[in-house]
């Protein structure tokens, strides 16, 4: 005799099998956000991908996809002539005039999560996990990537816990630095350190002062040329800067942008990387 | 020179090569209005989908997208936007009498400008939501409106405008909305600062028809109107004094202009950011072609402006594509040195 609940797992069976032959015709994939495409060459599946964001960055070989332009500034007809199957977006990606566009283009369009936390990152992994149908291997991902940040963070005690600035931009000798809600902000709490300004969220220019009394122990900035790198001797001679235990110790930590900001799978990297140089 | 009369000859012939220019100015216009519908990023073929019109079938999915939700609104949102901007310019200098007046003159840009920023980084802190995507097009107008009218109201002393007044009050509403844009920018988050950068550039890519039917009508009834000034600002070129005398509607023809240029370009900018050069260039290029005839120059900025607009827009889309440059920058990489080229070749036209 069959129930109801049969009925029930026949359907689930129906709607998994109907799930796994769309997963095959989902052979090309628009990757939107820096993240999100680390994620799925992360997951091997990087040979689905057809084109990728200005911001997808790493690994190397995603810059030979074509570019259709920054998340946020995206044209309909760009995003189309890539002829994507599926479209797998950062939160924020747009205009939303675009995003109507291909709803209504029958192009399957993801959102993933863009969170500043442990949880975040393993959301995010699933997300794009689920989207790409590869669950299992999403799932072994997020536990290795949760593992490496729980063995990043082992034996920080609340006591000796160091203060860190975050500075984004020296440019003109202004300083331009995070405070809280941010992903430099995320970073330094998952690595056990304490952002030395919470006083406003996003990346905000600081003056001299406010930098002296945060008294940071140690500067963070993002490893790059042009305006956003100031050379030590310049960084430790901005007299905000000489103030401080951090200018004073002359500590500062330079990382990778996307590694140290992008929370994709490399975050537990990130998180060793910045603690180990926090605490050695 | 001003042509308020048609007995020399000079003026008579400056006056037919302006007419010609219309001919040729719409078969330029259609030029780019096929190049439009035809060329982008995707590989849709206007021609072959005419073609399975033609024959009766159906386009696919794929075809009635690109073309009729994207290329076709970003046509007509080009032509409006470009005729609007050109036209204005065209106004403004010759209600300015100043060669380098275009609609940020009368505040209009500072004020669509303050009112997008507001709406991008207040936007969602505000009970509006039910504006949705039409939130920021909103502001925009409504920011170029207010500022057109305080601005307005400033100059405007029992009954009379006096021109001086507005172009310093512009300067200092403009200095104004600088700084409380600068307010914005500086409680902006960095997504937001980003939207703010790419809406100052400009871009015809978020052309919906919904932006369409509602910015279409304003814009259009603003150049109508604007098609009417040619004899009220010849007569201005001479002065105000001159002009009443000869018998112009001085302060009608000013309050027509001002008006006229706040719809239009004020709506204009709603729907595309700040795109520059083209109120500026298509007037003067006009004018050294065909002569400084408000009644031609008005009609043939239009029919420029538009072609002008849709060309910049075919380049924006096709030259780092699948990605878009943002069509203000289009704009003035080609335009600036153009127009620098035709001053020097025609060193001779002193008086603009």
């Amino acid at each position: 005799m069959i129930t109801r609940r049969d009925f029930g797992l026949i359907g689930l069976a129906f709607a998994a099998q109907s799930g796994l032959g769309h997963a095959a015709q989902y052979n090309r994939i628009l990757s939107i956000g820096g993240s999100v495409t680390e994620i799925i060459y992360a997951l091997d599946q990087g040979h689905r991908l057809i084109a990728r964001d200005t911001t997808s960055t790493y690994p190397p070989q995603a810059l030979d996809l074509p570019d259709v332009g920054y998340a946020r500034a995206l044209a309909a007809e760009g995003v189309l002539s890539v002829g994507p199957e599926l479209i797998i977006a950062e939160e924020g990606a747009g205009p939303p005039e675009t995003i109507d566009l291909l709803e209504q283009s029958n192009i399957p369009f993801i959102t993933a999560p863009d969170t500043y936390s442990r949880q975040g990152v393993l959301d995010k992994i699933r997300v794009v996990g689920d989207a790409l149908q590869v669950p299992e291997k999403a799932s072994t991902l997020a536990r290795k990537v949760d593992g490496e940040i729980a063995a990043a963070t082992h034996g920080i005690t609340n006591g000796d816990q160091k203060r860190v600035l975050f500075i984004i931009s020296t440019q003109g000798g202004r300083i331009t630095a995070s405070g809280i809600d941010t992903a430099a902000d995320g970073m330094i709490s998952l690595a056990g350190g304490i952002n030395a300004i919470s006083s406003f969220t996003g990346y905000k220019q600081v003056s001299d002062e406010a930098i002296t009394a945060a008294a940071p122990d140690t500067i963070l900035m993002m490893d790059r040329g042009g305006d956003h790198g100031a050379p030590d001797n310049v960084l430790f001679n901005m007299p905000a800067i000489a103030t401080t235990p951090a200018g004073q110790n002359r500590s500062v930590i330079r990382m990778n942008g996307l590694l140290l900001l992008g929370f994709g799978p490399r975050t537990g990297q990130a998180v060793k990387q910045l603690n180990t140089a926090l605490y050695g | 020179m001003v042509a308020l009369s048609t007995d020399s000859s000079a003026l008579r012939d400056r006056r037919q090569t302006a007419r010609a220019a219309h001919i040729w100015l719409i078969g330029l216009l259609l030029i780019s209005s096929v190049a439009s519908l035809a060329i982008g990023a995707s590989g849709t073929s206007l021609w072959a989908a005419l073609d399975k019109l033609a024959q009766g079938q159906e386009l696919d999915l794929m075809e009635r997208v690109v073309l009729w939700d994207i290329r076709l609104p970003r046509l007509v949102t080009g032509i409006v936007v470009g005729a609007s901007l050109a036209v204005s310019g065209a106004v403004m200098q010759g209600l300015f009498r100043n060669p380098l007046a275009d609609p940020g003159i009368v505040g209009v840009t500072s004020g669509a400008t303050l009112g997008a920023i507001i709406a991008i980084v207040l936007g969602p802190l505000l009970p509006l939501a039910f504006l949705g995507t039409a939130m920021l097009p909103v502001f925009a107008f409504v920011g170029a409106w207010v500022s057109m009218v305080l601005l307005y109201r400033v100059a405007t002393r029992a009954g009379r405008t006096s021109v001086a007044t507005m172009l310093l009050a512009g300067i200092a509403l403009a200095a104004l909305g600088g700084a409380l844009s600068g307010l914005m920018i500086y409680s902006a988050d960095d997504d937001q600062l980003r939207d703010v950068t790419f809406w100052g550039l400009g871009s015809l890519a978020g052309a919906t028809w919904a932006k369409v039917l509602i910015a279409g009508p304003i814009i259009l009834g603003a150049l109508l109107v604007s098609m009417t000034l040619g004899r009220g600002l010849n007569g201005l070129a001479l002065g105000e004094a001159a002009a009443n005398h000869i018998g112009i509607a001085v302060q009608r023809t000013k309050t027509i202009a001002i008006l006229s240029v706040a719809a239009g370009v004020g709506a204009a900018v709603a729907i595309s950011g700040g795109i520059g050069f083209i109120g500026i260039v298509v007037p003067h290029l006009l004018r050294l072609a065909t002569g400084p005839d408000h009644r031609m120059l008005i009609v043939n900025s239009a029919l420029l402006g538009a072609s002008l607009l849709l060309l910049a827009d075919v380049i924006s889309r096709v030259v780092i594509a699948p990605a878009e440059l943002p069509i203000g920058i289009v704009t003035a990489i080609l335009g600036a040195p153009v127009f620098i080229w035709i001053l020097i070749r025609s060193r001779g036209v002193v008086d603009l």
